[in-house]
C-alpha cells in the first residue's frame, strides 16, 4: 500500500476514544494503512494528549513519542487517543476525567484499566491494533477483562520517550490486539533501542510466534491461586495450563513467598514516583493556566486541587508522605528491599522453569462502582504487579469464560524473553482454537 | 572568637550543550525561551540523557581537587515547587555524589593552608524568573527556561576557612583551578553562586544563601562576622537560620524560616542509570594547574613569588603575561602585575579586553626608552579608555605621536636640546632653590627636577634631568 489517508468514524458507544483523527494519514511500510489506537498518555505531535486528566486538557505535545515515530515509519495510521484512568491510576478506567469506558463484552461492566480504552477499542473491533501502557497490570488487566491479548514487554525493550510518566521504574508501553500474532507484529514495530531513553535496551524484536512448546517448563506458583482468587477463574486457568501440558509443556508447581509484600512494594514505589512526576502540572507551561493574579504557591495549589481527580490526589499525597524525611526509610526504602526480594524470587524460579503461568486477574470484569473503596481496587492488581517490580515480560491471553465473561491466562518469562512468552501464549491460543 | 566558614559553590560547567539534552548553553545574548526543547522544558513524557562531556568536566574537577571517585554515583530528584523549576524537581546527586574527600591548597591567613573538600556533585540549573514592574514589588514575573538544564557542579568544603578573606582566597583559587581545567568561564554572568555557612566557634551556624559574586562572599561574611560577634558581646544567642545576602546594601537579612524549611523528598532518579565512571579518572590528563604554573613562572621568568602568584591567579592573566613577557619578563611582570591590573580594576575591565600585541608594543617603547615610564602609564590609560569605549584602540606608537609624548633628547653638544633648555629656564626662575642647593641643601634638587619635568610634560627622562641639572648647577650657571 502507498501513502494516503483513511476515514475513521467508529461507532464508539463504549467511550473507548477520547478523540479520533479523521482523515488519518498513513505511509508505506509493514503497517501501511493499518489503524492503530494509542493510549492517551503517549505523546502525539499535534494531537491533544491529556492522560485522561483535566489538568492536561488542551495540551498538544510538540513532539511524537518514539513509539509513534516508529509506528508512522511503519506506515500505520494513528486514528485516535484512547480513554484511560487518569495518569494510569486505576484498574477500571472509571478514574478518567472524561467518563468511564464500557466493556464491549458486557456494557454493565468495566473494561479494566488503566488501558481500558485501548482494550475496548480492540475488543469492539474498532481497530485491529492498539498501544497500551502497563505500570502494574494496565495492559494485561483490560486485556483479560475484554477478552483480548496484551503484552507488557521487558522493561527497557520499548522506549518510554514520550510516555507521560506515572511510575518511571515500572512502566512500559506494550501492544494490544485480538490475537497473539498481531500483538507480536506490533511489538516488532515498537521495540528497539532508543538513545533518548537512558533505560532503553538494545534488544530489537523480530520474532514470528511458534506454537511448539514441547519441553517448556511452566512454573505455577501457589500464590497465584490463593485467597481472593475467584475459584471459577482459577479453574478456567488450570484448564488452560493443562492444555499447555498436553501440548508438550511440563508443569511444575512452585512457591513465590515474596508475593506477600509485592503489592505494598508496588504501591509505595509507584505513588512515590508519581508524587514527583506529577509535580510539573502547576499551570505555568501547559494545561489550563494558573491564576496569575494570585501568589504563585496559592495559584499552583488551586490549579492542582481542581485539575487532578480524587484518586490522583490520593496517590500524590501518599507518595509525598512515603518520601518524606523520617518516613523514607520506613516506606520507600522498604519497598525497594521488597522489590529486590521479588526479583530474587523470580531469578530462583527461572533457574528451574522457563515461564510462570497463572491468572491475569483474580476475578472477571467488575461491575461499575463495584470497587468503590480504593483498597479493594488495589488488591485486584496482586497478580500483575510482580512482573513490573521485576521488569520481566508478561502477557495476558484469553483462556475461556466465567458466566460469559472473559478470563485471562498470564504468562511471565525471563528478562528479555518476550519471545518465549509470546510462543507459550500462541501455543495456547492455537491449541484452544484449532 | 574564632570564625568558622564552610562554602557550597555552584559553578556552571562550560559545555556546549545542556546536561540532559542537546540544547545549546550559549543563551546569554538570545531572547528568552529560545534554547529549549521538550527535555529542558520538562514537557510530559520527555526523558533526560546524560551529557558525557559534562561528566568528563566534573571528573576533571574531582581529580584536580584530589577527590576520590566512588565506584557508583547516583542521580536523585530534589522535589520542590517553584515557577522556574519546570519538572517540579531538580535532578541532582544526593547520598551518592560523583566525588568525595578532596582538598585544595590555598594561601591562608597564616601561610599555606589545606582546605578539605567534602564532595563534588553534578546537577542541573533551574530556569530563571524575570521580575517586571519595579524591583521591590514587581507587578508580574516572566519565566525564562534558557538556563534550565545548564550543567552545574556543586563543590562543598569542610568548615576549614577561618575568615572572610580566606573564603575569598579559596574562591579565587578554586576559580583559577576551574578555569585552568577548561571547564568554567567566570566571565559569564551568573556562572557562579555560593552558599556560605558561618559560625563563631561555640555558637550556632548561619547559612547565607545565593551569593552571586566573589566580592559578595567576602562582604556577606564580613557583615555576618560583625553581626554575630556584636550579638554575642551583647549576650544574645545566635539562632540557627538561613539568611539572604542583599548585595546592594551589603547586608544579610533573615529569611522567613518557613520559606526555607523544605523537605526535598530526595529519591533516586528512575530515568537515569547509576553512573559508574571511577575508571575514567585515571585516563584524565590534567593541564598545568595554578601552583605548577606559579613555580614555572618563577623558574622560567625569574619572577618573585608575589608576582608569580598574582600572574597565575587567573588563567587569562597568566596567558596574557606569557604573550607579552617577550625579551624582558621582569619588566613585563611589573607592568602587568603592578600597573595594568590596577588600571583594569579601576575601569572594571577584564584582561581579555586588552590585545596582547598592543601591550607588547607599549612595553617595547618603554624598554627602548622611546617614552618615559611615567608617560607609558599615561599612554596605557588612554589606550584602555579607548578599549573600554570602542573595543579597539590606536597603536601605542600612534598614541605617543598624537599626544607628543616621545621622550626628549638631553645631550646635545651645544646645549640647545629641550631638556637642557628647560633646565636653564627652571634654574633662572627659581633662584632660591638654586641658592639652597649651593648652600648644601641637596633636597632642593628634587624640586628643580619636578619643575623641569613639568616644563617637558614628563617627556624628559628623570635620569637625564638629574644629570643635566647637576651639571648646570656645578658650572654655577
Amino acid at each position: 500500500m502507498a501513502e494516503g489517508t483513511l476515514t475513521f468514524s467508529p461507532d464508539d458507544r463504549y467511550n473507548a476514544f477520547l478523540r479520533t483523527v479523521s482523515p488519518a494519514r498513513y505511509g508505506e511500510g509493514r503497517l501501511s494503512g493499518v489503524p492503530v489506537a494509542v493510549k492517551d498518555n503517549i505523546s502525539t505531535a499535534g494531537i491533544e494528549t491529556t492522560c485522561g486528566s483535566r489538568i492536561l486538557s488542551g495540551y498538544v505535545p510538540p513532539y511524537d513519542a518514539t513509539v509513534i515515530t516508529l509506528l508512522k515509519k511503519a506506515g500505520a495510521a494513528i486514528v485516535g487517543k484512547t480513554n484511560m484512568d487518569e495518569f494510569g491510576m486505576g484498574s477500571t478506567t472509571e478514574n478518567s476525567a472524561f467518563g468511564p469506558t464500557k466493556n464491549p463484552r458486557d456494557e454493565t461492566r468495566v473494561p479494566g484499566g488503566s488501558s481500558g480504552g485501548s482494550a475496548a477499542a480492540v475488543a469492539a473491533g474498532l481497530v485491529p491494533l492498539a498501544l497500551g501502557t502497563d505500570t502494574g497490570g494496565s495492559i494485561r488487566c483490560p486485556a483479560a477483562f475484554c477478552g483480548i491479548v496484551g503484552l507488557k514487554p521487558t522493561y527497557g525493550r520499548v522506549s518510554r520517550y514520550g510516555l507521560v510518566a506515572y511510575a518511571n521504574s515500572l512502566e512500559q508501553i506494550g501492544p494490544m490486539a485480538a490475537d497473539v500474532a498481531h500483538v507480536s507484529l506490533l511489538m516488532s514495530v515498537i521495540a528497539g533501542h532508543d538513545p533518548k531513553d537512558s533505560t532503553s535496551l538494545d534488544a530489537p524484536y523480530a520474532h514470528t510466534p511458534s506454537p511448539d512448546i514441547r519441553g517448556t517448563r511452566i512454573g505455577v506458583p501457589e500464590e497465584f491461586f490463593g485467597e481472593g482468587v475467584d475459584p471459577r477463574v482459577a479453574s478456567v486457568v488450570w484448564d488452560a495450563i493443562s492444555l499447555l501440558e498436553r501440548k508438550g509443556a511440563e508443569i511444575v508447581t512452585c512457591r513465590m513467598p515474596s508475593m506477600a509484600y509485592a503489592l505494598a512494594a508496588y504501591y509505595v514505589t509507584c505513588m512515590s514516583e508519581a508524587s514527583s512526576n506529577l509535580a510539573r502540572y502547576d499551570g505555568v507551561r501547559y494545561g489550563p493556566p494558573a491564576d496569575v493574579r494570585k501568589p504563585w504557591h496559592e495559584a499552583f495549589q488551586e490549579r492542582r486541587r481542581e485539575g487532578f481527580g480524587l484518586e490522583v490526589r490520593r496517590r500524590i499525597m501518599i507518595g509525598t508522605f512515603s518520601l518524606s524525611s523520617g518516613y523514607y526509610g520506613k516506606y520507600y526504602a522498604k519497598a525497594q528491599a521488597a522489590r529486590q526480594n521479588v526479583r530474587k524470587d523470580f531469578r530462583r524460579l527461572f533457574a528451574e522453569v522457563d515461564v510462570i503461568a497463572g491468572p491475569t486477574m483474580p476475578t472477571v470484569a467488575f461491575r461499575f462502582g463495584e470497587k468503590s473503596d480504593p483498597l479493594s481496587m488495589y488488591l485486584s492488581d496482586i497478580l500483575t504487579v510482580p512482573a513490573n517490580l521485576a521488569g520481566i515480560p508478561a502477557i495476558s491471553v484469553p483462556c475461556g469464560k466465567v458466566e460469559g465473561l472473559p478470563v485471562g491466562l498470564q504468562i511471565m518469562g525471563r528478562w528479555l524473553e518476550d519471545e518465549r512468552v509470546i510462543d507459550v501464549a500462541y501455543a495456547y491460543e492455537q491449541g484452544a482454537n484449532p | 572568637m574564632n570564625v568558622i566558614v564552610g562554602l557550597e559553590i555552584h559553578c556552571q560547567l562550560d559545555t556546549k550543550t545542556k546536561l540532559f539534552c542537546g540544547c545549546s548553553t550559549d543563551y546569554r545574548t538570545d531572547g528568552p525561551n529560545t534554547h529549549v526543547c521538550p527535555v529542558c522544558l520538562g514537557l510530559p513524557g520527555s526523558l533526560p540523557v546524560l551529557n558525557r562531556k559534562a561528566v568528563e568536566y566534573a571528573l576533571r574537577v574531582a581529580k584536580a581537587l584530589h577527590c576520590t571517585v566512588p565506584e557508583e554515583s547516583v542521580f536523585a530528584r530534589k522535589n520542590y515547587f517553584y515557577p522556574d523549576l519546570d519538572k517540579g524537581f531538580q535532578i541532582t546527586q544526593y547520598d551518592k555524589p560523583l566525588a568525595v574527600s578532596g582538598y585544595l591548597d590555598i594561601e591562608g591567613d597564616e601561610g599555606e593552608k589545606r582546605v578539605r573538600i567534602t564532595r563534588v556533585h553534578m546537577e542541573e540549573d533551574p530556569g530563571r524568573l524575570v521580575h517586571k514592574g519595579g524591583t521591590d514589588r514587581p507587578r508580574y514575573s516572566l519565566v525564562d527556561y534558557n538556563r534550565a538544564g545548564i550543567p552545574l557542579i556543586e563543590i562543598v568544603t569542610e568548615p576549614d576557612l577561618r575568615s572572610p578573606k580566606e573564603a575569598r582566597r579559596f574562591l579565587n583559587k578554586l576559580r583559577a583551578t576551574l578555569e585552568y581545567l577548561g571547564v568554567f568561564d567566570s566571565e559569564k554572568e551568573g556562572s557562579l553562586r555560593v552558599d556560605a555557612n558561618i559560625s563563631i566557634e561555640g555558637s550556632e551556624r548561619v547559612e547565607i544563601k545565593n551569593i552571586t559574586s566573589y566580592k559578595g562572599v567576602e562582604k556577606a561574611l564580613t557583615f555576618e562576622v560583625t553581626r554575630q560577634k556584636n550579638a554575642l558581646r551583647r549576650g544574645q544567642k545566635i539562632v540557627r537560620e538561613t539568611r539572604h545576602f542583599v548585595e546592594a546594601r551589603g547586608v544579610t537579612t533573615s529569611a522567613r524560616s518557613k520559606e526555607m524549611e523544605q523537605d526535598y523528598r530526595y529519591f533516586p532518579e528512575p530515568d537515569l542509570c547509576p553512573l559508574r565512571v571511577a575508571d575514567w579518572v585515571d585516563g584524565i590528563v590534567l593541564p598545568e594547574l595554578p601552583d605548577a604554573r606559579r613555580q614555572r613562572f618563577m623558574d622560567q621568568y625569574g619572577l618573585s613569588l608575589i608576582h608569580a602568584r598574582t600572574l597565575t591567579g587567573d588563567l587569562r592573566l597568566a596567558e596574557f603575561y606569557e604573550k607579552v613577557a617577550g625579551t624582558d619578563p621582569a619588566l613585563a611582570a611589573t607592568w602587568v602585575a603592578d600597573t595594568l591590573l590596577g588600571e583594569l580594576n579601576y575601569r572594571d575591565m577584564s584582561i581579555s579586553s586588552v590585545p596582547p600585541d598592543v601591550f607588547s608594543g607599549l612595553l617595547s617603547l618603554v624598554r627602548a626608552r622611546v617614552i618615559t615610564d611615567r608617560n607609558g602609564v599615561d599612554v596605557l590609560r588612554v589606550l584602555l579608555d579607548e578599549l573600554k569605549e570602542k573595543g579597539t584602540c590606536e597603536s601605542p606608537e600612534a598614541c605617543v605621536e598624537r599626544l607628543g609624548l616621545r621622550a626628549l633628547p638631553a645631550d646635545s653638544a651645544g646645549g640647545d636640546d629641550p631638556v637642557t633648555k628647560a633646565a636653564r629656564e627652571a634654574l633662572a626662575e627659581n633662584p632660591r632653590a638654586v641658592e639652597d642647593y649651593q648652600n648644601g641643601r641637596k633636597e632642593a634638587l628634587n624640586f628643580l627636577v619636578g619643575q623641569v619635568m613639568r616644563k617637558t610634560r614628563g617627556c624628559a627622562k628623570p635620569a637625564d634631568v638629574n644629570r643635566v641639572l647637576v651639571s648646570l648647577l656645578g658650572k654655577g650657571a
